[in-house]
């Protein structure tokens, strides 16, 4: 096996004028002209309007970001490979970049893409009932805001193994995805070769959080070079390249303008969002699945009437945008949640009072809002009384605003909506070349009576190798010991688009039920002739098959149907004790999980810092398959979003250069700068979904940054101060305290 | 992330070490916890042809005193600072210093005169050594040289010590049972560095009286005229005169970043005055 180092393009823009092997390592260098007759990542789209990239595994004359693979070198190590990275000559005419949204859209641009009009990739309109609310609400309020550029750091970076399996005749791809399935299908389109002759198998992957949802260069590149010399080539992501080149995401801008009655009724709302989507497509989520889901889920967990939003995707030399936990759900619930806020500021209420007075209500359940989005079930005011108990609101309020040392204490709350495991319709209105439809699981029961349980999503952490046992137990009652699940391996899993979208529990999980339901009645089948009762008697009980007091194990059916079928009748249904189950719920708008969080914060006028006093979440997923891996997931989620709110940001220069390309720049919260997230559960199960269960995955990402900056305006009240930007760092802290300060001496 | 090639040897003795630096040719350099100097190769800034591991050299491992100063040596890492492994004479200074170094992970192998010798404005010992008055000592082929701590640093990340030179150790002023100190530093997160550093030191035994603003673009700023006023009138009057200190001293600086060091000079001075009063 070899090593795959890449060289990376150092300017943001540029024309390759010229590019040079090093002498006598010819054989250990490639060019984008190498890989004959391999296609561009092509994200296409039937969204009218939405401009196409090609993004090519190697670039090709052009570079658009710092960190695009300007070559592929090889060697027997990666410290080998990267000396050669060293030594090839590249020279490079650069280009003015576009480094922001105002840039990307200033008018006369240059776009970023041959044959664009514009350097958009898309641009949304959404319009209803807007001119009536305008002319008679009497409270309106502005804001413009905006939310840093993010890197996702799982764990465990990307990394690509790719072999020629000669016996099968076989490319096999061991990469760190989420979504093997969909790999294959990239991969073929790429490299032009049938998917037969492909084999992605991923094995743990160390975490994902969307970053290993789509089909990246290096896949295409590493996997192009074994196929064409049938040798094994590996390429392990370095924190750098994920910093730099990698999984970026959650950069948007705002500008809202909300309308309400006196007492804070939310009446109407415009938006102009603009998505800083960097230089190219991903596949297959494209560039314009954050806009969408920013415009179509603004709106929030409240009863809106009227709503104006226009967004636009901005071409940007930066790395491509990719599709992180939550998905321009953290933005807009930044953005919503600060507009209550403000709203409350103006009509002199609470903020948790206004929060309540626009939550969509249980008794309205389902409620289809404004951009008819199916809120399918719950209680969201309910969540909120919850939190504000949790936290001790009357508590904090009656006690003095300042603490022995000083510190300024504030506290905020966030709702919020989470759309989970929505299926064929929305995502085909999202206009994606690959649209996810039924997800299918395969379970068979072992000739010793053990249980297989295959499916063709994919693992990233969220404990699904348990929560699948658990649902197949459901339907068997086989002990959980003797359930054994397989994920993630096109060889041998029956197909999944995969795991994103907080879908696997409801879709995967769903056709596990199904799957494992068809096994249980031919279980039964064989156990009521073996037990000579009728079938209708049959029980799963203890881990064993009874009719009435008479029982066989799971071992006894499953010897009588592999190796003693003269012992079973004829007429024995021919499926045997396996079985393929397809499953999507009954609605394809997905079953929406929602959660309160409440913050409470001290905030050091002096420093800028914040420390996290208490941190409380209550939740409902519906049916809760295993609560600790929900809690689990939340928590994860939620200390994800204090990096949001608090800590991450990836800074470029004028010059498109970025700013943090090491963990000592880029900084993550550790943790001592966690709270202990304090969490509570309701359980309304979804009417529309097998077993009532809904998604959780990205759900405790969504609201800390709102909530936490909420209780940092609210602590900040004193000082009139208030942060519109995130991370809220110390010196965007300390910059607002200032300018406050100075709009007050200005005044005076 | 991998490093170019290089060299490494172990020297057994400082002559051995010092003579493998000497060789012009051979681009050697100085290599003991490698916990900057690490990353700094993996990322390919720092090319040298040879690193000469220090670690394993007696000399660089002492700690002495008498009564007026003392002495420990470079290759002593924050670890055994932190753990009381190397004896201490400053009143729980450096240990309470070492503790806030990063993470325990870099504190087992970091070391004091690596930390210093690497020059960064913002790390701990810089600060540290210059505040309570410190001297850097150094040894070449020619003999031995010996520097303020205070005037170490030539500018960020470079200082006095030449390429054919070891940071050998670090010598002290020994404080009295009547030393007080303070220090503060403002960190977003816990391991980060500082972006502002505080320090004050009195004791009076020793005629003692000094106030440091650190973690600053270049070389620590002594704040002579507040560290005079503690020793008058004590710490809550020093207090007062940091601002102007400062401001005056770092008209350059950006404001935002002056106020963080005004906060922290504040806050190591408000620690002697919490000590005075209990």
């Amino acid at each position: 096996m070899r090593d795959v180092a890449f060289l990376r393009s150092p300017v943001a823009h540029a024309t390759i004028r010229e590019r040079k092997k090093p002498a006598g390592l010819e054989d250990s260098v490639f060019f984008n002209e190498d890989m004959t007759g391999v296609l561009p990542i092509t994200t296409r789209s039937s969204i009218p309007g939405y401009k196409v990239s090609d993004y090519p595994a190697i670039a090709a004359d052009r570079v658009r970001f710092v960190g695009e693979i300007v070559a592929m070198c090889v060697a027997a190590n990666r410290a080998r490979a990267e000396d050669i990275c060293d030594i090839v000559e590249v020279q490079y005419q650069e280009l003015d970049p576009i480094v922001n949204c105002a840039a990307g859209r200033a008018p006369g641009v240059a776009p970023l893409h041959e044959g664009w009009a514009d350097n958009l990739f898309l641009r949304t309109s959404f319009d209803q009932n807007m001119d009536e609310v305008i002319a008679k609400a009497t409270v309106a309020v502005e804001l413009e805001l905006s939310t840093s550029r993010q890197v996702m750091h799982p764990m465990e970076g990307k990394g690509v193994l790719a072999w020629w399996d000669y016996r099968a005749g076989q490319l096999v791809v061991h990469s760190s995805t989420q979504v093997p399935h969909m790999i294959r299908i990239g991969l073929a389109e790429c490299l032009g070769i049938p998917q037969a002759i492909i084999r992605v198998a991923a094995p743990d992957v160390g975490g994902g959080f969307g970053y290993k949802c789509m089909l990246t260069p290096e896949e295409v590149a590493v996997a192009w070079l074994a196929y064409t010399k049938q040798s094994a080539f590996r390429w392990i992501e370095d924190r750098r390249e994920h910093l730099t080149a990698g999984a970026n995401a959650r950069q948007h801008e705002y500008k809202l303008k909300a309308y309400a009655d006196e007492r804070g009724k939310l009446l109407g709302l415009e938006a102009d969002v603009a998505v800083d989507c960097g230089a190219y497509s991903v596949w297959p989520f494209s560039a314009c699945l954050e806009a969408a889901q920013a415009g179509g889920n603004l709106p929030g967990p409240y009863d809106l009437q009227a709503y104006r939003c226009r967004t636009v995707s901005v071409a940007t030399n930066k790395p491509p945008f990719a599709p992180y936990r939550g998905v321009a759900r953290p933005g807009v619930c930044f953005a919503i949640e600060l507009t209550i806020d403000a709203i409350a500021k103006a009509v002199g209420r609470e903020a948790w009072e206004v929060r309540l007075e626009n939550l969509v209500v249980a008794s309205a359940m389902p409620y289809t809002n404004v951009t008819k989005k199916f809120y399918d079930s719950g209680d969201y005011p309910a969540s909120l009384l919850e939190v504000k108990r949790m936290i001790d609101f009357d508590r904090i309020r009656r006690e003095p605003r300042r603490d022995a040392r000083g510190r300024y204490l504030g506290v905020g709350f966030a709702t919020y909506t989470e759309q989970s495991a929505h299926g064929t319709k929305v995502f085909a209105q999202w206009g994606l070349p690959l649209v996810p439809g039924f997800d299918q699981a395969h379970v068979k029961l072992t000739p010793d009576g053990a249980l297989e349980v295959k499916a063709g999503i994919h693992t990233i952490g969220q404990g699904l190798e348990t929560t699948l046992a658990q649902i197949a137990h459901e339907q068997t009652r086989i002990p959980l010991k003797d359930i054994r699940v397989t994920l993630g391996d096109t060889a041998n899993t029956p197909f999944s688009t995969g795991a994103y979208a907080s879908r696997g529990m409801v879709m995967s999980g769903g056709a596990v039920s199904v799957a494992a339901e068809i096994v249980a009645g031919r279980i039964k089948a064989i156990a009521a002739h073996l037990l000579q009762a009728r079938r209708d008697a049959i029980r799963f009980r203890d881990g064993r098959i009874f009719a009435g007091e008479a029982s066989v194990s799971y071992e006894d059916v499953g010897r009588a149907w592999y190796m003693r079928p003269d012992q079973l009748p004829d007429e024995v249904d021919r499926g045997g004790l396996e079985a393929t189950g397809a499953y999507k719920p009954q609605i394809d708008t997905g079953v929406f999980s929602y959660a309160s969080h409440a913050a409470y914060v001290a905030v050091d006028s002096e420093t800028g810092l914040v420390e996290i006093l208490d941190y409380v979440i209550c939740e409902d997923c519906g049916t809760l398959v295993n609560p600790m891996i929900v809690d689990g997931q939340t928590i994860g989620g939620a200390a994800q979003g204090v990096g949001t709110a608090l800590f991450e940001e990836s800074p470029y220069d004028e010059n498109g250069q970025p700013l943090a390309s090491t963990l000592i720049d880029y900084l993550l919260p550790g943790p001592t700068e966690l709270p202990r997230f304090r969490i509570t559960h309701m359980e309304t199960p979804s009417p529309y979904s097998v077993h009532g269960i809904k998604g959780v995955g990205e759900g405790g990402a969504i609201a800390p940054s709102a909530a936490l900056v909420n209780a940092i305006n609210d602590a900040l009240t004193p000082l009139n101060a208030t942060i519109r930007q995130i991370p809220a760092s110390p010196e965007r802290i300390l910059a607002a305290i200032a300018a406050a300060r100075s709009a007050l001496d200005n005044a005076a | 992330m991998k490093p170019a090639p290089f060299d490494y040897v172990r020297p057994r003795d400082l002559q051995e070490a010092l003579a493998l630096l000497a060789d012009e040719n051979a681009n050697a350099k100085v290599f003991a916890g490698g916990q900057s100097l690490g990353p700094m190769l993996n990322l390919r800034l720092a090319r040298p042809s040879k690193l000469v591991d220090i670690r394993h050299i007696p000399d660089l491992r002492v700690v002495r005193a008498d009564s007026r100063s003392w002495w420990i040596g470079a290759t002593f890492t924050h670890a055994e600072i932190e753990d009381g492994v190397a004896d201490d004479f400053s009143c729980g200074l450096l240990p309470f210093v070492a503790r806030g170094i990063a993470y325990r992970a870099v504190r087992n192998r970091g070391t004091v005169g690596g930390s210093l010798a690497h020059a960064d404005p913002a790390a701990d010992w810089l600060s540290t050594m210059a505040a309570v008055g410190a001297t850097i000592v150094l040894r070449g082929q020619a003999g031995e040289r010996r520097v303020p701590a205070q005037q170490f640093l030539l500018g960020a990340f470079t200082s006095e010590v030449g390429s054919a030179e070891i940071l050998t150790a670090i010598e002290l002023p020994r404080l009295s049972a009547m030393a007080r100190w303070g220090y503060y530093k403002v960190c977003r997160k816990t391991g980060e560095f500082a972006k502002a550093i505080g320090v004050t030191i009195q004791d009076p035994q020793i005629g003692l009286f000094r106030i440091l603003a650190g973690s600053t673009e270049g070389r620590p700023l002594m704040l002579a005229r507040s560290a005079e006023i503690l020793a008058n009138r004590g710490p809550d009057r020093a207090a007062r005169e940091v601002r102007d200190e400062i401001d005056a001293a770092l008209s350059h600086v950006e404001p935002g970043r002056r106020q963080q060091l005004v906060v922290a000079v504040r806050r190591s001075l408000q620690k002697i005055s919490l000590l005075e009063a209990a």
